[in-house]
């Protein structure tokens, strides 16, 4: 899949703006706040109907402008798909494909794929285990409608026994009849997390190995109280510290996906590069299962994720993603040459852009 | 718009806005329009609300809202009184009744279990609906509650209670989409969901 086109009319800090895609790789450069991470989430707009970086749709039309439009050109087995997207102050966002608008935001979202690695990616390795199961869940969910429905009718269910633990009015007839409610829909979660990580791993290893040229030992490791026992006798034996911390303490809401190197905990143990190129190796495997279950090749867009790797990895990886195994890619950073160097070092064709301040420039030299 | 030229008008303003949905600006805007009108048809007006408030009565076998003791479809020699549709409030009995594929009677139960909601089982008229299996006059009841996970639950919790007696009990086929309340499904959904209700026991079966 390629993007050929996209055009900006009050998107962010551009008023009008137009760019040509015809190489698999395309470079945007500029200072920090000159605006280039704001292209890649005008791709990210494009893709997941959402800007990556701020959840409030109005927010991201140009300071006192009355819309944004965002608009692109795809190109996928020598078809082109025009996309559509605009927002007016005080009305729905808008997405068209070829002209037709959709009923739904939902039916566009996963027909253009596209993976971000991206700084805030840090919070998955530090934050709660809650940032690790929605990163789960957000992949699983979008090669598995089924899965999303279950986990939406699971929260549902755990909402409402934590709310009736908090109450301490929650019989144990009723407790007995949300609890055998709730197997089916966890085991079912579970069994889709053990499969992903089984399948992400060896991906994940590979990419690490590609990046770090083998230095240490990296590893996924999925817990879960639903690992070694029963859902529906654990959901029993659990049921009176339930009541007693007054929320539910047992079931896929507690798992952990585990981050390990050289056995130890990432986040105690790792530099901050390697906890960099361990979060993009696990965001390239996550590129290539979406590759596969969805049979095309998402967008790669990387913003600004050169700081604290050293160089033989960034050329490492560069190498890497300029392969033809990954389709089309979007790279941002601070530096105007350090990217542009190393693709020339390794022969790799690119589109090279300048940003400043709202205006885009190609650099042809 | 503190400073109203009259307390009697303030005050109306304040009851009016104290209606969901209504704002100062609309609940002026109709206050006015009422002054505008005849004092017999305002007089009226609000003698309608002060009687349903007063008068209205919920029907002892259906706990429905009625007239009388009994309400007018629990009267109805016509309808089948073996059996009974088990409902959440009122609404959902007027969309049943407009598909026109029910005869039976109906059971209000005036709400769902919703812990979060703070509705258990004995905010409902569940006691009521015992009362009516025990009697030996039920053959089948039929539960046509929402299809979301309070709905079920709700199943779940009746089908418990009422699993005691030699009754069918059987649920809506799930035409209705899933997620949806039931006061808002279409007809035709509605009705075909009423004609191909399941055996509440083959959900057990999944
Ligand atoms: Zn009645």
């Amino acid at each position: 899949m390629h993007l050929k086109e996209l055009q900006l009319i009050n998107f962010k800090n551009y008023e009008s703006a137009t760019m040509h895609f015809d190489e698999s790789v395309v470079v945007f450069t500029g200072k920090n706040g000159s605006g280039k991470t704001n292209l890649l989430d005008a791709i990210h707009y494009l893709c997941a109907c959402k800007s990556f970086i701020n959840p409030i749709d109005t927010q991201n039309i140009l300071h006192e402008a009355p819309f944004f439009v965002v608009q692109g050109s795809f190109e996928n087995n020598d078809k082109t798909e025009a996309i559509y997207c605009g927002l007016k102050r005080g009305q729905k966002k808008i997405f068209k494909k070829n002209g037709k608008d959709y009923e739904r935001l939902a039916e566009h979202i996963g027909q253009f794929p596209q993976v971000i690695i991206s700084p805030s990616d840090a919070t998955i390795i530090l934050e709660g285990s809650e940032e690790r199961r929605r990163w789960m869940d957000s992949v699983i969910a979008q090669y598995n409608r089924n899965y999303l429905d279950k986990l939406i009718q699971y929260n549902r269910i755990v909402a409402q026994r934590n709310a009736g633990l908090k109450q301490g009015n929650l019989t144990d007839e009723l407790l007995d009849i949300l609890d055998m409610q709730l197997p089916d829909k966890g085991n079912y979660i579970h069994a889709q997390r053990i499969a992903f990580i089984e399948q992400i791993q060896p991906l994940f290893h590979h990419y690490y190995e590609w990046i770090s040229g083998n230095a240490e030992a990296v590893k996924l490791e999925y817990d879960s109280q639903l690992n070694n026992q029963k859902f529906e006798d654990a959901l029993l034996q659990a049921r009176q510290k339930d009541r007693m911390m007054q929320y539910s303490t047992l079931g896929v809401h507690k798992d952990e996906l585990q981050m390990k190197m050289n056995g130890f905990p990432l986040k105690k143990y790792a530099s901050q590069g390697q906890q960099k190129s361990f979060m993009i190796a696990l965001k390239l495997a996550q590129f290539d299962i979406l590759a596969k279950e969805k049979g095309l090749k998402p967008l790669l867009l990387l913003d600004d994720i050169f700081d604290k790797l050293d160089e033989q990895r960034t050329t490492a990886l560069m190498k890497l993603v300029s392969q033809q195994h990954f389709g089309q890619i979007f790279i941002t950073d601070a530096h105007v040459e350090r990217v542009a160097e190393i693709l020339r070092g390794i022969n790799c064709s690119f589109a090279h852009f300048l940003v400043e301040q709202g205006s885009i420039t190609r650099n042809e030299a | 718009m503190n400073n109203y030229p009259s307390t009697l008008l303030e005050q109306a303003v304040n009851e009016m806005s104290s209606l969901p949905g209504i704002g100062k600006k609309t609940a002026l805007r109709l206050v006015l329009h009422l002054l505008k009108r005849e004092p017999i048809e305002v007089a009226n007006f609000s003698q309608s609300f002060t009687r349903l408030r007063n008068e209205i009565k919920y029907c002892t076998e259906c706990c429905n809202i009625a007239d009388q003791l009994v309400c007018n479809i629990c009267s109805d020699k016509n309808r089948d009184r073996s059996l009974i549709c088990i409902v959440e409030d009122i609404r959902d009995v007027l969309a049943i009744e407009n598909t026109q594929q029910f005869h039976g009677l109906y059971h209000i139960l005036g709400g769902i279990i919703s812990p979060m909601d703070g509705i258990g089982p004995s905010d409902l008229n569940i006691d009521q609906l015992i009362a009516r299996a025990s009697s030996g006059e039920v053959k089948e009841v039929i539960m046509a509650l929402s299809a979301t996970m309070e709905g079920d639950t709700t199943n779940f919790y009746l089908f418990r209670k009422l699993s005691d007696f030699a009754i069918k009990i059987s649920t809506l086929s799930r035409g209705v989409a899933v997620g949806d309340e039931l006061a808002y499904a279409d007809e035709i959904t509605l009705g075909r969901s009423i004609l191909n209700r399941t055996l509440f026991e083959n959900n057990f079966q999944k």
